[in-house]
C-alpha cells in the first residue's frame, strides 16, 4: 500500500521540496492556479446550471473578501489567541475610508490603490485603539469588550449622518481603475477578481511569514502563558497590540476593496454577523491555520450564497407546501450556529488543524511500553 | 560592567514589602556575591517567595531599592499621581478651541469647527494614553524629570540581564522544544516586523543562528534530540530542564531558580544540582535559588540567606546556617533550639 503510494508520490517529490523551500513563491502559484480552475470547474455540470460564469466568479471574489477577512481575524484569534467578537467593525472603517474619499457624498474622488495602504493604517490606528484599553482582559472580558466596540462602529456610522448619511450609508463609490489600461465596471467581475486573487495570495504570503518570525513566536508564547512570555523578555504590551493592527489593517484593507467592489457601504452591512462569520471560518477552517481558515471561509460563503439559493429554488420548483414559505437564506445564521456548536463538540481543532493542534489534539499513543 | 567586577551581581538594600497591613518582606538587606550559587531558605510563609517576586520585577518593593550588576535595577515607584497631568496637557488647547467655537461663534460653521477641535483633543488624548501604555524609553525619560517612576515589568528584568524559572513549570505547552527555547532568545533577537515580512537577510542569518544556538543550548541541559517534541509531552524531570534552558537562553548575569528540584525524585535531583553547577562553572551565570530541599542547599550553595517573618535571620556559608541557633529555633522552634 505505502510502496504505491511512496511510487505514486515519488516524481512529486522534488517539486514538493521545491515549494517547501521558496513556500512564499508556492502559495503564489497554488492560488493562482486555483483561481484560474475555479471558474473553468463552472463550465461544468451541474455548476453551468446554477448561475452564469460571471456570477460565479463574482461569488467567487466575494467569497476571497470573506477568506482574507478570516485570515485577518486568525491573527488575532489563532496566533495570539485574544478573542475578537467586534473584526467587522475594522471592515466597516476600511470600507468608510475609502467611502469618504471617493464618492459624490463627499464629492473627493481619489485613486484607489493609495487608498488600499490607507485602509491599512486607518484599520491599525483603530486596532491599536481597540488593543490599547483591552490589554489587561483575556477570554470572555475580552470577547465582551471587543463585542461592545464592534457595535459602536456601526451604530456611530448610523447615528453621524451628518457625515455617513446615516441608514443609507454612502453610495457610487468610485471603481478602481489602472489609468488607460483598465476600467473596472459593475457588469464584468474579471478585474475585480484579479485583483481580489493578487491581493489574498499576497496577504496570505505575508502572514506565513509573520507566523515564522520572532513575532509570530511572541504571538505564540503570550497565547499559551502570558507571565512566562512575560519573564522570558517579551513585551506583552507591544506583541498584543501588534496582533491587533496586523489583523485590524487586513480587515481595513479588505474593507476597501469590498467597498470599491460593491459601491456602497451602508451600516447596515457591518452589522455583528460579519464578525461572527469571520469567526465561524476561523473555527471551521481550524485556528491558527491560515491555509485552512481561508478555505473554512470559502467553504462557509458558498455554502450560505450557493447552496441555501438552490433551496430556495428546488423548494419552489417541487411546491412543497410550508417549506416554500420559508426563504432559506434567512438561516445562514442557523447556519454559523450549528457549525460552531458542531465543531466546537466533534473536532475542536478544525477541518484542517494547524500542525501544532492537530498535535494538541492527538490522542495519546498507547505502545507496547505503555504510555509514549 | 567591567568597571563593577569587584561588587556583589545583585545588591538589595531595605526591601520592603506590603500587602495592606501584611508585611510580607521587611526591609531585608542582600548581597549575592558575583559568580555565586546563592539561596534563600525559611519557613513557610517567611515571604521568600514575595522576595523573589520583588527581584523578578512581579511586585514592585514598597520601599528599598535593587541594584543588578553595580546599577540600579528597581526602586518603589514614585509620582503615580502627576501622570494624569501629562495625558491632559496635549488636550487643554483643543478643548479651549472647542468651547471657543461652540458657544462662542456658534451657528453652523462653529459646529463643524467644534465637532473637529473635539475630535483633536480626543485624538490627542489618545495618543497620550497610548504613549502611557506603550512606555517607549523616552517616554520613561520625560515621566522622570517630572519625578514619575514607573514600577518595572519583567520583561525589563529580562533586559537588564535577569532570567527566571517557576515554581510551577510554566512552559509554552503546545510549542516545541526548540520553540520554546527560541522564544527565551527573544531579547537577544532583532528581527523587525517589516524584516520578518520581506524575509531579510538579517532576519534569515539571525533564525538560523538562533536555531543552531536553541540546539547547543538543548544540548547542555541533555534534552538533545528532543528537539520537536511538544513541551507538554515531556516528562516532569525534562520540564524543568527546558524551562531552565530557556532561562538560559536570554543570556542572564543572574538566573532565579524557584524550587528547582520540587517533585523530583533523588537521582533527578543529584543530576538537577549538577546542571545548577554547570551553569555557573561553564556559562558563568551567577545563581539565586529558593529550595525547600536541605540537600540541595546545603550541598551547593556557597552563600545561604534565611528569611522568617519577613526579616532576614541569618545569612552565611551552608555550614554556619546550619548551626545557627536562630535558624534552628525558626524551623523547629524555641525548645528545640534550646535542646540544641
Amino acid at each position: 500500500m505505502s510502496r504505491i503510494a511512496d511510487a505514486v508520490n515519488a516524481p512529486f517529490a522534488p517539486v514538493r521540496a521545491y515549494f517547501r523551500k521558496h513556500r512564499s513563491f508556492g502559495i503564489f502559484v497554488g492560488v493562482v492556479l486555483l483561481s484560474i480552475a475555479l471558474p473553468l470547474l463552472t463550465r461544468v455540470p451541474p455548476f453551468d446550471g446554477i448561475q452564469s460564469t460571471n456570477a460565479w466568479v463574482n461569488a467567487f471574489t466575494t467569497a476571497a473578501i470573506y477568506a482574507m477577512l478570516a485570515m485577518g481575524l486568525n491573527v488575532v484569534i489563532g496566533f495570539a489567541g485574544l478573542l475578537d467578537l467586534g473584526y467587522a467593525a475594522f471592515f466597516a472603517l476600511g470600507g468608510y475610508t475609502y467611502a469618504f474619499v471617493a464618492a459624490p457624498f463627499t464629492g473627493i474622488h481619489l485613486p484607489f490603490w493609495p487608498m488600499l495602504l490607507a485602509g491599512g493604517v486607518v484599520g491599525a490606528i483603530f486596532g491599536v485603539l481597540l488593543g490599547a484599553p483591552t490589554l489587561r482582559l483575556r477570554g470572555d472580558y475580552l470577547a465582551i469588550v471587543t463585542l461592545g466596540f464592534g457595535e459602536i462602529v456601526p451604530i456611530t456610522l448610523m447615528n453621524a449622518d451628518k457625515f455617513t448619511d446615516g441608514v443609507n450609508g454612502i453610495g457610487g463609490i468610485d471603481k478602481p481603475n489602472i489609468p488607460g489600461i483598465l476600467q473596472f465596471t459593475l457588469t464584468n467581475p474579471w478585474p475585480m477578481y484579479g485583483l481580489v486573487i493578487a491581493l489574498f495570495s499576497l496577504i496570505m504570503i505575508m502572514i506565513y511569514r509573520l507566523e515564522d518570525s520572532r513575532l509570530g513566536r511572541t504571538w505564540d508564547a503570550i497565547r499559551e502563558d502570558e507571565l512566562a512570555a512575560e519573564s522570558s523578555g517579551v513585551n506583552i504590551v507591544i506583541a498584543k497590540l501588534q496582533a491587533f493592527a496586523v489583523g485590524a489593517s487586513i480587515a481595513g484593507i479588505v474593507g476597501v476593496v469590498n467597498a470599491a467592489k460593491i459601491t456602497i457601504v451602508t451600516p447596515d452591512q457591518f452589522r455583528f454577523a460579519v464578525s461572527i462569520s469571520a469567526l465561524a471560518a476561523v473555527v471551521l477552517g481550524g485556528m491558527g491555520n491560515t491555509i485552512g481558515v481561508a478555505t473554512g471561509a470559502f467553504i462557509i460563503y458558498l455554502f450560505q450564497s450557493i447552496l441555501l439559493k438552490q433551496l430556495n429554488t428546488l423548494v419552489e420548483n417541487f411546491n412543497i407546501p410550508v417549506l416554500n414559505q420559508i426563504d432559506f437564506l434567512d438561516f445562514q445564521y442557523v447556519l454559523y450556529g450549528i457549525v460552531l456548536v458542531l465543531m466546537m463538540l466533534k473536532r475542536p481543532q478544525g477541518i484542517f488543524p494547524a500542525r501544532r493542534r492537530m498535535r494538541e489534539f492527538a490522542p495519546l499513543k498507547i505502545g507496547k511500553r505503555g504510555l509514549k | 560592567m567591567s568597571a563593577a567586577k569587584g561588587g556583589p551581581m545583585l545588591r538589595a538594600r531595605g526591601v520592603t514589602r506590603k500587602f495592606g497591613g501584611l508585611i510580607a518582606v521587611n526591609s531585608v538587606d542582600f548581597e549575592i556575591p558575583r559568580g555565586s550559587i546563592s539561596a534563600i531558605i525559611g519557613p513557610n510563609g517567611a515571604g521568600k517567595t514575595t522576595f523573589f517576586n520583588v527581584i523578578a520585577g512581579i511586585y514592585a518593593p514598597t520601599a528599598g531599592t535593587i541594584e543588578l550588576d553595580g546599577k540600579p535595577l528597581i526602586s518603589p515607584p514614585t509620582g503615580a499621581g502627576r501622570e494624569p497631568i501629562l495625558l491632559i496637557l496635549p488636550t487643554i488647547p483643543f478643548i479651549a478651541l472647542a468651547i471657543y467655537s461652540l458657544l462662542v461663534v456658534g451657528g453652523d460653521t462653529g459646529l463643524v469647527e467644534g465637532v473637529a477641535s473635539v475630535a483633536a483633543a480626543l485624538l490627542g488624548f489618545v495618543g497620550a494614553l497610548l504613549l502611557n501604555i506603550i512606555r517607549p524609553a523616552w517616554y520613561n525619560r520625560l515621566i522622570k524629570r517630572i519625578g514619575v517612576t514607573r514600577p518595572a515589568r519583567p520583561n525589563d528584568m529580562v533586559v537588564a540581564g535577569l532570567a527566571r524559572t517557576f515554581q510551577n513549570i510554566r512552559l509554552y505547552k503546545s510549542l516545541t522544544t526548540l520553540e520554546n527555547i527560541l522564544v527565551g532568545m527573544h531579547v537577544h533577537m532583532h528581527g523587525s516586523f517589516l524584516g520578518a515580512l520581506f524575509k531579510s537577510r538579517l532576519v534569515r542569518e539571525e533564525e538560523a543562528a538562533a536555531e543552531q544556538r536553541a540546539r547547543e543550548l538543548l544540548a547542555f541541559v541533555d534534552l538533545a534530540g528532543m528537539e520537536n517534541e511538544l513541551a507538554k509531552n515531556l516528562p516532569y524531570g525534562k520540564q524543568r530542564l527546558l524551562e531552565i534552558a530557556r532561562a538560559i537562553a536570554s543570556r542572564p548575569k543572574l538566573l532565579l531558580l524557584d524550587e528547582p528540584a520540587a517533585g523530583m525524585n533523588p537521582r533527578e535531583t543529584e543530576e538537577m544540582t549538577a546542571l545548577i553547577r554547570r551553569i555557573r562553572d561553564e556559562l558563568g551565570i551567577t545563581i539565586l535559588l529558593i529550595e525547600h530541599d536541605m540537600r540541595v542547599v546545603m550541598g551547593i550553595s556557597d552563600h545561604i540567606t534565611v528569611l522568617d517573618h519577613g526579616e532576614k535571620i541569618a545569612e552565611g556559608l551552608p555550614k554556619a546556617i546550619r548551626t545557627n541557633p536562630k535558624v534552628i529555633e525558626a524551623y523547629l522552634g524555641r525548645g528545640a533550639a534550646a535542646g540544641h
